[in-house]
């Protein structure tokens, strides 16, 4: 009686010892994400740089990457102080946009895209329609900040003179070119 | 090759000792250099169907060849496309990638579970998944729906003589160089790219998009 009552707490014991393993090596196999995780934001990104060249300080870009775009007007005061910072003699740029509409614009940090037409940060014709690979989104940028109503103020700072990868993109799927 | 890798570093030591930064990588001291630190989002029309949407979010800039070779998507990580098809800059749709068991798991476009900072994977949403691609390998395209998806090291697309506006900023130079010199030449990022057919995308003609990098 108490060999077989040894037995059978070992045939449990198995048993259970099974089930664990079993179930350890079904969760691994399973690989799907968990619908119950909550992921946190850390980063956030739209317009080329704009974090980079429009907060100032520390505090202000780490909280311009978790604050949504539908809060994101609260930056713009800072981003028009930090304008005209970078270039006192601002007036207006390019697309006829003073200082506190230009910065107004790009605090609410969205990439505009055109579903029905060319998709381009700017091609001399459409302007904030997408971003292509090839665009030169600096020199638009630069042009915009440094370039006044036509241009041609600060020659010096209006292009970067680097208007082209280095690295040919592909013509199909994924289209970014193998890495180096 | 010892003097071109040390040239790479100090260049990147100057960028970091400086807390200069450009595109968005490196943009804020809390992500920057981290694996969840964004370098640029494209969105464009595929160049070789009018009717697809190319989304393009990329990851971990200023990789030179050997730190590319050990680098990996976070397992923890989600990168999500927020599409807003609108116009109150709060996102309708998202596409949500997730890098776990060297797989990419894409879901959507779909409605979010919840807006905002927070996210929840959207497991009832279409979905796919496929492996990422690994450094020296021909890129695995994975494709479900009319849906195609990448997931793994690419070159970086962005270009700028970052080094020169720094100076510029620094008081030390007055003007860019003729011709300039591309900072972001010969290095790499971990790249996800999704194409999808845009009559899954909603709205009237124009869409706001953003990239958010989250992390469970």
């Amino acid at each position: 009686m108490l060999q077989y009552n040894k037995s059978t707490r070992l045939v449990v014991l198995f048993a259970i010892m099974f089930v664990i393993v079993f179930t350890a090596c079904k969760d691994d196999a399973d690989q799907g994400p968990d619908a119950n995780a909550i992921y946190e934001q850390e980063d956030q990104n739209a317009r080329p740089a704009i974090n980079t060249v429009f907060n100032a300080t520390d505090m202000d870009k780490n909280n311009f990457n978790t604050t949504i775009p539908s809060e994101q007007a609260t930056f713009a005061s800072a981003f028009e102080t930090r304008l005209l910072a970078l270039n006192p003699g601002y007036t207006t740029n390019a697309l006829g946009l003073d200082a506190t509409t230009f910065t107004g614009i790009l605090a609410t940090d969205v990439l505009n895209v055109s579903t029905t037409g060319t998709t381009t940060f700017f091609d001399g014709t459409n302007v904030l329609t997408g971003r292509n690979l090839m665009d030169d989104v600096i020199d638009v940028e630069l042009l915009l900040i440094f370039g006044g109503p036509d241009g041609s103020v600060n020659p010096g700072l209006t292009s970067d003179n680097v208007s082209s990868n280095d690295v040919a993109f592909l013509n199909e799927f994924p289209y970014l070119g193998n890495p180096h | 090759m010892k003097k071109k890798q040390f040239l790479v570093l100090t260049i990147f030591a100057s960028i970091a000792l400086f807390g200069l930064m450009s595109a968005d990588h490196i943009d804020a001291p809390l992500v920057a250099g981290g694996q969840t630190d964004i370098t640029d989002l494209y969105v464009f029309q595929s160049p070789n169907n009018n009717d697809n949407m190319v989304f393009v979010g990329n990851v971990q800039g200023l990789m030179d060849p050997a730190s590319t070779e050990n680098a990996a998507f976070d397992p923890s990580m989600m990168l999500e496309f927020n599409i807003d098809n609108n116009g109150d800059n709060v996102e309708d749709l998202v596409i949500q990638c997730l890098y776990e068991n060297n797989q990419l798991w894409v879901y959507g476009p779909t409605a979010p579970t919840m807006t905002g900072t927070n996210s929840r994977v959207n497991v009832a949403a279409m979905n796919m998944s496929g492996g990422i691609t690994r450094y020296g390998d021909a890129p695995n395209i994975i494709e479900s729906n009319g849906i195609k998806a990448f997931a793994g090291p690419r070159d970086d697309p962005f270009f700028f003589d970052f080094t020169r506006y720094t100076e510029i900023l620094g008081g030390t130079q007055t003007g860019f160089a003729n011709p300039g010199n591309d900072t972001f030449a010969g290095t790499n990022v971990l790249s996800t790219v999704v194409e999808v057919p845009k009559e899954l995308l909603g709205g009237s003609g124009t869409l706001n998009v953003w990239l958010e990098s989250k992390r469970k």
